[in-house]
């Protein structure tokens, strides 16, 4: 632990004008791909700088290049007006580099200080560091004990413990990889008071975002990433959100698809759904109540680990344990039917992990099919590979997968057309009730735009849909009712129309009984942000 | 520096060659070692891939030991595609010739082979079977690592066959040998040709064969079970059902091992005795690797691997050399071809420390 600069050592025997940090002509190529492609970027002392992009635009590629945890092909990095190469991680703090990556490395059954003792030169003692957390985390208004268990701590609250652990190395350059992707826009708007101190003090901030209202609120540069080049620097400020996402995307944003309005019967009925934590150590479900009309798109929004998963689970079929009578579909029973005889019913699911769940990497496109399909099983279980092979053309050619055949392993594609492929065969089935999980997760804009015209459709013709996703702007513009699942619990129903953002990222974080017109207690699961 | 790097996809002409590699580097090394031990190469390898092959006596002797190894090896690749990890086939095996033996032991002088035969095999693969089903069920009601529990129940079996032997079944006649009655010709499994050893359990073989490629390639049970074994997560998004695919993989080898071991001590032996097991259902994983769990590979391989086994007893009787060689063959074969393997996935890049 160095100095008590808080400003972040800044002015270190170095030129006031030399900018912190100098990228030139930086590439990096992977097997079958450009992840970077000669991008240049500045960052000057004290600058809180986005690097704005869509996923797979080659934000991170570039970060762990700064970070020192990939080496580039080409170009050169330039710190405090000097050249340097940078091997590892670990030089790249000893530079003065710190980052805060979207995945947090904690261990929950030590201690506040004791997590970030783990990372710290052994000759500093536990007391020290107790001292130093309080003291740098009451300059930045963190707001964290350094006695508390991390497994007592909300996700807001890992995260500052994540900045924090950064900011006692002193750093003149900090980068967060899409540090508001697990935060509500209000513990993001309490992330960005931090931040704006700390570039204050002369700190500079690499701030990696696909969020537009975000960059603009917080940053005074920003580089747009498109396709592994960056395609322009600008200055948020001065920009609309249409502006620059015609420039992170390279076109202008199509318009959304009109919401259907749901009059049908009920379709899906979950009733006092409760659920203990399963055998991989999940969120309890309680209580959960939610219904879905024949035409009707309803979105569950949330911040993820919330019980999506188990809620997800519960409703495929893959978790049978559900309580009797508590999954309804059609008015039956469904909550111990297999996944299978669910589909059978006409609930088909598309879950959030392609590879491994959604499909069988080493596997062909073709006998992907039959996962979910029985159109080319015939009698006595025989396999019909000519119609597997004709159903798997057939998805790929309606939802423009890239993909060189049906005979393709599907490990073989990228996320993005993998997830085309797999959200493509659930649609294809014209399901009755459709449950997605992150629909758009990963896809480029024109794909994200046919696979949310595709569920419309699907519900137009009067099917129902079910969207978990994080994105609250996909929810709002897709869904016409939203729920939040927050500790396992469901918030009350709202309208799209009626919602706001504040209002819904308020429920995310478990304060929904007061808030809504339900006269209710608080939830019980409340030792959230409450000082938030 | 030397990096492996995966290729985008595997090379699939050197994934064709692999086994073609393999066998090459196996026979210099094998050339290298027998330099070492001061006999010729050329006369010793020779004893392993040239005379295991000569006439029609060496084929049938071949067709003997790789009978029991193909049946074994296409109901491991059952279960190792569906990734239940039975290594307990040589004890399924032994279970299978002890019922089966005790089926042959009713025979009487006015039993017909028609009658007799067909029990037989039918003892032998339900003895397999029910061994096996003791792993399937230890697994799928407490979760016992099938791996362990299939192992142990060899050294079970092993015991048994001992007891049996010693004990209950010793011929009352044979000299207190540990041994049971010579079985009765009526039981004795149809020889091909007068003469020579080998059997129908031959043709057994290549049905079996025929018969599995067909579960695993165009029935949805076998594309269930190979999901299960390739993506748990992704058989239970589909909904097919774990327990069915380590049943059905388990009963599957264990049946077909205690076919191969009713077929042995019906065959070759006519009589049930504590030598039974030589190794075949370790042999056999081998085999199954060796044939990438493919059926038709599987037949090859098991030829493959009874030409080292023969080879090995030539080389002991003729050149003094151990029979230990046969086991370091099998060994080099396995692991020359995982290697080939290897870089078929994969590709070497030489990495240089500096990057300007």
């Amino acid at each position: 632990m160095g100095s008590n600069d808080a400003a972040g050592g800044h002015g270190e025997g170095m030129s006031p004008q030399a900018p912190r940090l100098a990228l030139a002509n930086v590439s990096k190529r992977f097997p079958g791909v450009q992840a970077n492609d000669r991008i240049s970027l500045t960052v000057a002392p004290g600058e809180i700088h986005a690097v704005l992009g869509e996923n797979g635009a080659g934000k991170s590629t570039l970060m762990k290049i700064i970070y020192g945890a990939v080496r580039p092909d080409e170009g050169t990095i330039g710190w405090n007006g000097a050249p340097v190469v940078i091997h590892n991680p670990r030089q790249a703090r000893s530079l003065g580099i710190a980052m805060v990556f979207q995945h947090f490395a904690l261990f929950e059954t030590l201690t506040v200080a004791e997590n970030v003792w783990l990372g710290l030169d052994r000759r500093i003692t536990r007391a020290d560091v107790a001292r130093e957390v309080e003291r740098v985390s009451a300059l930045y208004g963190l707001d964290l004990d350094p006695g508390r268990l991390v497994s007592s701590l909300s996700v807001g609250e890992r995260q500052r413990v994540e900045i924090l652990r950064a900011l006692l190395a002193n750093p003149q350059l900090l980068i967060l990889d899409e540090p508001t992707a697990v935060l509500t826009p209000q513990m993001a708007e309490r992330l960005f008071a931090t931040l704006r101190q700390l570039a204050g003090g002369g700190c500079s901030i690499l701030y990696i975002s696909h969020k537009l209202d975000e960059v603009r609120a917080l940053c005074e540069s920003c580089t747009v990433l498109r396709a592994g080049r960056a395609v322009g620097t600008v200055d948020p400020r001065g920009e609309t959100n249409r502006s620059l996402s015609e420039l992170m995307l390279g076109e202008a944003p199509p318009a959304p698809p009109p919401r259907p309005a749901a009059t049908g019967d009920r379709v899906l009925e979950v009733n006092g759904l409760s659920l203990p934590p399963g055998e991989e150590r999940g969120v309890p479900l309680a209580g959960l109540e939610l219904s879905l009309r024949a035409g009707e798109i309803v979105g569950v929004a949330g911040v993820s680990g919330n019980g999506q998963a188990e809620l997800l689970a519960a409703l495929s079929g893959e978790d049978r344990r559900a309580p009797a009578g508590s999954i309804r579909l059609f008015g039956r029973d469904v909550s111990n039917a297999s996944p299978r005889g669910r589909r059978r019913l006409g609930l088909h699911f598309v879950p959030e992990e392609r590879i491994g769940r959604g499909s069988v990497p080493s596997l062909p496109l073709a006998a992907n099919t039959l996962l979910t399909r029985r159109e080319p099983v015939g009698p006595g279980g025989w396999l019909h590979r000519g119609r597997a092979r004709r159903l798997a053309a057939r998805l790929i050619d309606r939802f423009s997968v890239s993909a060189r055949g049906p005979d393709s392993p599907a490990g073989s594609l990228s996320g993005g057309n993998l997830q085309k492929f797999i959200v493509g065969r659930e649609v294809d089935a014209a399901p009755k009730v459709l449950i997605v999980a992150q629909p758009t997760w990963g896809l480029d804009v024109g794909a994200a735009a046919q696979i949310r015209r595709e569920i419309v459709a699907l519900c137009e013709a009067g099917g129902a849909a079910l969207i978990v996703s994080e994105d609250l702007d996909e929810l709002f513009e897709l869904c016409s009712d939203l729920v939040v699942i927050a500790r396992g619990r469901l918030s009350p129903r709202i309208a799209a129309r009626d919602a706001t953002p504040a209002l819904i990222g308020q429920w995310m974080s478990g304060l929904f009984r007061a808030s809504a017109a339900d006269p209710g207690p608080v939830a019980a699961a409340i030792e959230v942000e409450a000082h938030a | 520096m030397l990096r492996l790097v995966a290729r985008p996809t595997p090379s699939r002409p050197l994934t064709l060659a692999a086994p073609l590699i393999a066998f090459a580097l196996t026979v210099s090394v094998g050339a290298i070692l027998f330099v070492a031990l001061g006999v010729s190469p050329g006369r010793a390898l020779a004893l392993f891939f040239i005379e295991p092959l000569r006439g029609a006596d060496a084929w049938s002797e071949l067709s003997v030991k790789a009978t029991p190894l193909a049946l074994i090896a296409l109901g491991l690749a059952v279960c190792f595609r569906a990734n239940v990890w039975n290594i307990g086939a040589e004890g399924q095996f032994i279970m299978g010739a002890i019922t089966a033996s005790w089926v042959a032991m009713r025979a009487t002088d006015t039993t017909h082979a028609a009658a007799i035969l067909p029990a037989i095999a039918l003892a032998g693969i339900l003895g397999g079977a029910a061994w096996a089903a003791i792993v399937a069920f230890l697994r799928d009601r407490w979760n016992a690592n099938e791996i362990l529990v299939s192992l142990m129940l060899v050294y079970v079996a092993d015991m048994l066959l001992g007891y049996l032997t010693y004990g209950p079944w010793k011929d009352p006649d044979g000299y207190n040998f540990p041994q049971t009655i010579s079985f009765l010709p009526v039981t004795q499994v149809p020889l091909i040709a007068d003469g020579h050893r080998a059997h129908v359990g031959l043709f057994a073989a290549v049905a079996v064969a025929i018969a599995a490629w067909l579960f695993l390639y165009r029935t949805y049970g076998g594309f269930q079970l190979a999901v299960g074994g390739a993506a748990p997560r992704a058989a239970r998004y589909a909904g097919f059902s774990a327990r069915r695919s380590l049943w059905t993989a388990l009963l599957c080898s264990g049946g077909l091992s205690g076919l191969a071991g009713a077929l042995e001590v019906t065959g070759p032996l006519g009589q049930l005795t504590p030598h039974l097991p030589v190794g075949y259902g370790f042999t056999a994983i081998i085999v199954a690797f060796v044939g990438r769990l493919h059926p038709f590979g599987i037949l090859l391989a098991s030829i493959l691997m009874s030409m080292l086994y023969i080879g090995g007893e030539l080389a002991q009787s003729r050149l003094g050399l151990p029979q230990a060689l046969s086991g370091v063959f099998q060994g080099l074969l396995l692991f020359t071809l995982l290697a080939c393997d290897a870089l078929a996935s994969y590709r070497i890049l030489r990495v240089r420390r500096a990057v300007a």
